[in-house]
């Protein structure tokens, strides 16, 4: 019943988030850049649901999620580029993803904590390489172009993008919710607090990882396929380490083992990380014109972006391990009786 | 005769540059045998110890004071570095999850990799050092040794006879074997953990600095993201020696610089980042504790 409540409010409550947002968008008062970075916060959101899943709530830490995005990404490019209809490729390239899930996770996850942390980065890793060296499928280095988009007409593809893109972060936040809520997601929270224990109460650990992981795996596929025809080019060098640790960011900061975190922190990182993307360069001038151009040229504002992640999760580790909201959840139902008393 | 020759080139490339990844493999090893942690930040002192000799070199040119003095700072300055990382960063966190100290280095790792690009006279452009050839090339037959190679491996092995004196002979070193054994029962002995993981990061960050100085001679091309690379290829190379274990990091790092010449040499240079990480991936399903690594079970 519970779960009955908390999905129709999710429903009412998202369906009136996209109405308004839609209405923002037809009279123009959102305009195409920000609809972008709202697409944008919303691939975030999913990959991070996913690494979530498999970090937070079954505490095997994956560092290669973005090798899962370039896979999703690429097969649904490379679909649309033969002409398969937008639907099936999009469920394609998420399908292709979770079977290599499967595949990898099935000999790595039966290793634990670090050594499994490094073998996703490896896979991540060689992902890449694989990218690069399969030119004639891929584009090689120079990467895959004219993908084509969600609309015939370029200059809509961003409204288009985000009819798709919305509806499915909200279907990926129901089915997170509905796993970890259901007997299958207490397994998977008791392997995450004691794997030996869970073994002894008769939780099959290894069968509750590899299902977790290849879910973790089709979200993050799925956030790959809806990519590829919104931003309608791809490149390897978009799935490097640091983008699969831009997720492990935003997974921590909202805190490991909670949703409604990992969406505050989605939103809140892409919005900062293109926030200082796009003013480092006046930054950097206004540092040159106040000091005067030094001989070695001036500080480089872009790099910054990086160096705040990267001392946002030492920070963190050190004095909130356990995030923003560590393993809690705003709960709508809460916020709504809380109301009514 | 041509197969061979090409198979002699490569096995002596293989090895000196499995002795840079031995070197580097030492300090994960060390630091992993002592606090189980993987110090993602290791292959970024690589890159400082390299950005420290590569002004020295370019400030004074090649000489052999200046080429000793770049060795000595950018040993020091890893010291610094690795000594100043495990306090402020690590120590807080010896007894929290390993997961958590393992974010924190990647974390660490980050900022190490690109602060120094926020400042001018370093940037994020490319840096080559120009090297000059020391001595003429030596021949045997067909076969051509370039000097630097050769001085490569030799100094390797000689760190690396040093560092087994001072692990197996030392009082410090003494120390350190029984902390990675038990670190609570030998504080309970009177010997002190802290200082003992400052000297075992302080003897890895030495070996990295070196590294790095060797790295550039042999490769020289520098930018801030230089170390990852190596730091990953000798991560792998400690786990294929067995983790934990000094004479299996050099075995580890050996191997791997074989199987990266080997595979740069027959099929190609681009595929050698897929057959590292390959043979992490099969090393880890077959036989998880490495070459010469031993077994622990788990306690309950």
């Amino acid at each position: 019943m519970r779960i009955l409540r908390n999905f129709a409010l999710l429903a009412v409550l998202g369906g009136g988030l996209f109405a308004v947002l839609l209405v923002l968008i037809s009279t123009g008062i959102l305009d195409d850049y920000s609809l972008q970075i709202l697409c944008t916060a919303g691939l975030n959101i999913m990959v991070a649901l996913s690494l979530n899943l498999i970090s937070g709530f079954t505490g095997q830490l994956a560092l290669g999620h973005a090798g899962f995005l370039a896979v999703g990404a690429y097969s649904t490019g490379i679909l649309l580029l033969a002409h398969v209809p937008l639907p099936l490729a999009i469920l394609g390239g998420a399908l292709i993803t979770a079977l290599l899930g499967f595949l990898i996770g099935f000999p790595a996850l039966r290793l634990r904590g670090d050594y499994l942390a490094i073998v996703t980065l490896g896979v991540g890793e060689i992902i890449r390489v694989l990218i690069i060296n399969l030119g004639d499928l891929t584009g090689g280095a120079s990467g895959l172009r004219n993908i084509p988009g969600y609309a015939h007409n370029i200059m809509v593809n961003n409204p288009a993008a985000f009819l798709w893109i919305f509806p499915a972060v909200f279907l990926v936040v129901a089915l997170v919710a509905n796993l970890i809520q259901s007997s299958q997601g207490r397994a998977l929270i008791s392997i995450r607090e004691d794997e030996v224990a869970s073994q002894a109460m008769g939780v099959n650990i290894f069968g509750m990882k590899l299902m977790s992981f290849t879910v973790s795996a089709f979200i993050a596929g799925l956030a790959g396929a809806l990519y590829a025809p919104f931003i309608g080019y791809l490149a390897p060098g978009g799935f490097d380490f640091l983008r699969s640790v831009f997720f492990v960011i935003i997974v921590v900061l909202g805190g490991m083992g909670s949703l409604t975190g990992t969406i505050l922190a989605g939103v809140g990182l892409t919005f900062l990380q293109e926030a200082l993307r796009t003013n480092a360069k006046d930054w950097s001038q206004a540092v040159a014109s106040l000091f005067g151009n030094s001989p070695g040229g001036t500080i480089d504002f872009v790099p910054m972006s990086q160096v705040l992640f990267g001392a946002i999760l030492v920070v963190l580790m050190i004095f909130r391990p356990e995030g923003l909201l560590g393993s809690k959840e705003l709960r709508l139902t809460k916020l709504f009786s809380r109301g009514a008393k | 005769m041509e197969l061979f020759t090409q198979i002699i080139q490569q096995l002596i490339n293989g090895l000196s540059l499995g002795g840079i990844y031995a070197l580097i493999a030492l300090g994960y090893t060390m630091v992993y045998g002592i606090v189980k942690l993987i110090n993602f930040a290791h292959g970024d002192i690589l890159m400082v110890g390299a950005y420290l000799s590569y002004f020295v070199l370019t400030t004074f040119g090649f000489t052999p004071w200046s080429l000793a003095a770049a060795f000595l700072l950018a040993v020091v300055g890893s010291v610094v570095l690795g000594v100043s990382i495990e306090a402020t960063c690590y120590r807080p966190l010896r007894n929290a999850p390993r997961i958590n100290a393992l974010i924190t280095a990647i974390g660490v790792s980050i900022v190490l990799e690109n602060l120094p690009r926020v400042f001018p006279f370093i940037g994020s452009d490319y840096r080559n050092l120009s090297v000059p050839s020391f001595f003429e090339n030596i021949t045997f037959g067909e076969v051509t040794i370039i000097p630097i190679k050769l001085i490569t491996l030799v100094v390797t092995l000689v760190l690396m006879g040093l560092l087994i004196l001072i692990v197996d002979y030392s009082k410090s070193g003494k120390a350190m074997r029984a902390v990675s054994y038990d670190m609570g029962a030998s504080a309970l002995m009177g010997i002190s953990v802290n200082r003992t993981v400052s000297f075992t990061f302080a003897l890895g960050s030495a070996l990295a600095g070196a590294g790095g100085v060797l790295y550039i001679l042999n490769f020289p091309q520098l930018d801030t993201y230089m170390g990852i690379m190596p730091g990953l290829k000798a991560f792998v190379a400690a786990v294929l020696g067995g983790i934990g274990s000094i004479p299996g990091a050099m075995v580890g790092g050996l191997i791997l610089g074989l199987a990266e010449t080997f595979t740069t040499g027959f099929i190609s240079s681009d595929l050698t980042g897929a057959v590292v990480f390959g043979i992490l991936i099969l090393i880890l399903m077959f036989k998880p504790s490495g070459i010469l690594g031993v077994h622990r079970k788990e306690k309950v």
